[in-house]
């Protein structure tokens, strides 16, 4: 997997470009050569697209890739696979591993196992703080100027919730064009035990609940600090209608704030924690239909910027205690373009244009990648994914690339579906290989 | 009815009723000089109490040896590390021991339910964390029931008022499930940050009132309140910021002398409960927990005998359920 052989000429037939008429692309040399109506002869592959559409590469601004530390839930192979998989070309590993990426060297180690990888552009992004802790900055100089080139800093997992640590985050990455990714959730509001949304379901089930405010007060807080210092802020998974409300005021003032938000948050509700199962425990927590329902528009309407997956492999072990008890998050690579379909396309709120931006160009943009969200014009990187709008799969956790089996999505129907993904040029989707059964959840 | 009694809504009206009817014979047994019946001879029923509770743990292991099944106490240690052997793991090795009822007691709410869905024995919840403490609720349905005459609708029409820390209270989500289905008026009283979060949607759908205002619920109409249930305040709650002092939440919301006094003048039979262990002085004050009115004593004496009942409904098998029904 390590060295690809020189990529070969790649005609693709009859794929609907951003999801707009049929047209042909030739790839070569790792780059789109010819588009339109073509009659290539000596192509070595024909790639039969009809009834596909071409996105520019999936570009995930929030990946867990657990390696180093925890290469029992996931590497970075397994999440390579799982992202290529699910139509991505480029991922943003982030820093919460062991040892915190939080230095240039721990940067360039992940960038370099990514390489080795091939599968997928793994970007790291480095610790905002020095063991994600909270009070001193991490080396976020020296973690820019190295072989990684970092660019995006967050402490995700925790919040930077001393706001004069982060109004000097904020400020430090000025000098290099860096933005800093809010994990958004006041500790004081919604502390460790916290581990649903606080409403009337965590009320009956006696779980102990983080309230939206948690997360809209940081928000509100941390565009105040990128408006006083002129500085670009990100937040990650946005859960809330009230983020959104703050993040539209926020836009409206010209503040240099984008946001994200995660294909779960688009689909599943806190209702689904009735019956405890762990699985369905992710952080920030599933939230009410109201809000699933802001959040959609917010995405459509462009208030929220991008789609990213907060892919959370876990061990079968670390979920399987006490829901207060059970690790944090959900895999989602491999499912986040299907979800993306249902909940946005299916629903009328975003075209296959749309899908573009909000998975590739935006965070492509945002992360300040190279290479990648472009518009698949002639000399543009053949870096694409083919999408089948009209395939209906049944998501089964144990067909997974990925190490982990903490699946929300097991067993669900959905419609559109990666069909394959192009690395400059080189196919890298892997094909699945099934897991025994008695190794699933 | 269900393999397993997870929360009280697991019960519907006519299985709470068989329950406490078995209940009643049971509190016969308990009065014999040998107190023991054959009816769960050659079962075994283990008591996995992850988190100490003497009270409920003995009273399980009584009700148990007092039907002749074989019980056995297992206590976990700190459940609320996620380090080591994983929850499913611990029940699978004890389900694997070759049993009949599992009787789980864990800090973390919903942890029986989990158990329920990893192993084939019954499980009956003994208190899961914050969430429901079934038995506890059926216990307290008898004592009220017993006490309103006996018959198998004292309670419909009953006003039951519960005070206290509602947001941490197991006893208080499962009593208000199981007193509303018996057909009584359930108010839930409590300072707001002490109000389960989504009280309100919640209280409309199920059937209970809220109040932030103990005087104004026990000074309606004379004699509106048939029964009072003081919750516990834990003690660790005080200084977590939910009330400014001990002393303020007395005030508010504990039944003081001249509360207590108020309502045994507007209705003499009124009784009192509290799930103990008590802070006297907080929550209650020692004339009011050792008062006439005050059924401490028989919510313990009756938890034997339900739990006993509820043993025998769930493992005694399809025939024995039918004659008692
Ligand atoms: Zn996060």
């Amino acid at each position: 997997m390590t060295s690809s052989p020189s990529p070969t000429r790649t005609l693709v037939r009859g794929a609907r470009l951003l999801g707009g008429a049929p047209t042909d692309l030739l790839l070569a040399d790792g780059i789109v050569v010819e588009v339109g109506s073509l009659s290539v002869t000596g192509a070595h592959d024909v790639v039969d697209a009809d009834g596909l559409v071409a996105l520019p590469g999936l570009v995930d601004l929030h990946v867990h890739l657990r390696e180093p530390g925890r290469e029992d839930a996931e590497t970075v192979a397994s999440g390579s696979a799982a992202a290529a998989a699910g139509g991505f070309t480029a991922v943003l590993a982030m820093a919460n591993t062991d040892p915190v990426t939080d230095t240039a060297e721990a940067a360039e180690r992940v960038l370099d196992l990514g390489r080795a990888v091939g599968l997928v552009d793994v970007q790291p992004v480095g610790a905002v703080t020095k063991g994600l802790e909270g009070h001193e900055l991490a080396e976020l100089g020296l973690m820019a100027r190295s072989r990684a080139r970092v660019r995006v800093f967050s402490d995700d997992g925790h919040c930077v919730a001393n706001a004069r640590v982060m109004r000097r985050a904020l400020e430090y990455v000025k000098a290099f064009g860096g933005v800093v990714t809010q994990h958004a959730q006041d500790p004081t509001l919604a502390g460790r035990e916290a581990c649903c949304h606080e409403g009337e379901v965590s009320g009956r089930l006696g779980l102990p609940g983080w309230p939206g405010v948690a997360e809209e007060s940081i928000v509100a807080r941390d565009v105040m600090l990128a408006r006083h210092t002129g500085s670009r802020v990100h937040v990650a998974h946005v859960s809330t209608a009230g983020t959104v409300e703050v993040l539209r005021w926020a836009k409206a003032a010209g503040v240099a704030v984008t946001a994200e938000v995660t294909p779960h948050h688009l689909m599943l509700t806190t209702d689904l924690l009735t019956g405890y199962d762990p699985v369905f425990k992710v952080n920030p927590p599933l939230r009410p239909q109201e809000d699933v329902d802001a959040l959609r528009a917010a995405l459509a309407d462009g208030t929220i910027d991008a789609v990213a997956t907060d892919h959370a492999p876990h061990a079968r072990h670390d979920k399987e205690h006490a829901f207060v008890d059970a690790a944090f998050g959900m895999v989602g690579l491999e499912t986040a373009l299907s979800v993306v379909a249902e909940a946005m396309v299916r629903t009328g709120l975003l075209d296959w244009a749309g899908v573009a931006r909000v998975m590739s160009q935006t965070p492509a943009r945002i992360a300040g990648l190279a290479g990648h969200g472009g518009s698949l014009a002639v000399g543009e990187p053949a870096t694409l994914t083919l999408v089948d709008p009209d395939r209906s799969v049944v998501v089964d956790a144990g067909a997974s690339v990925s190490l982990s089996r903490n699946n929300p999505w097991h067993g669900r129907t959905l419609t559109g579906a990666v069909h394959s993904t192009w690395l400059r040029g080189r196919r890298t989707d892997p094909t699945p290989v099934p897991v025994p059964s008695e190794e699933l959840l | 009815m269900s393999r397993h009694l997870l929360s009280s809504a697991d019960l519907d009206r006519d299985e709470v009723d068989a329950i406490l009817t078995t209940a009643l014979s049971m509190h016969d047994v308990q009065r014999r000089e040998v107190k023991k019946i054959p009816t769960l001879r050659g079962r075994t029923v283990i008591n996995l109490f992850f988190e100490d509770s003497t009270r409920t743990r003995s009273s399980f292991e009584i009700a148990g040896k007092w039907m002749s099944a074989d019980t056995i106490n297992i206590t976990g240690k700190g459940s609320s590390t996620s380090k080591g052997e994983s929850l499913r793991d611990t029940v699978r090795t004890v389900a694997a021991m070759g049993v009949d009822a599992l009787v789980v007691r864990h800090a973390a709410s919903g942890a029986c339910h989990q158990v329920a869905q990893w192993v084939d024995a019954s499980v009956i919840n003994a208190g899961d964390g914050t969430h429901e403490h079934p038995t506890q609720a059926l216990l307290d349905a008898y004592t009220l029931r017993h006490h309103l005459g006996g018959d198998a609708d004292a309670l419909d029409g009953r006003h039951v008022v519960i005070v206290g820390d509602l947001t941490h209270s197991r006893v208080f989500r499962s009593n208000v499930i199981t007193l509303t289905r018996l057909g009584a008026r359930v108010t839930v009283v409590a300072p707001p940050t002490l109000m389960p979060s989504g009280v309100g949607p919640w209280s409309q759908a199920a059937g209970f009132g809220t109040s932030y205002d103990l005087d104004a619920v026990l000074g309606g109409r004379a004699g509106d309140v048939d029964a009072l249930m003081m919750l516990r305040v834990q003690r660790e709650r005080m200084s977590g910021g939910y009330f400014p002092t001990p002393r303020e939440y007395t005030v508010g919301y504990g039944l003081t002398r001249s509360r207590m006094e108020r309502l045994v003048q507007a209705q003499p039979d009124v009784a009192v409960l509290h799930p103990g262990p008590i802070n006297r002085g907080l929550e209650i004050t020692a004339d009011a927990a050792d008062s006439q009115q005050s059924r401490v004593l028989d919510q313990v004496s009756a938890g034997v005998a339900v739990r006993m009942a509820v043993l025998y409904h769930l493992l005694a098998g399809s025939d024995s359920q039918e004659a008692s029904a």
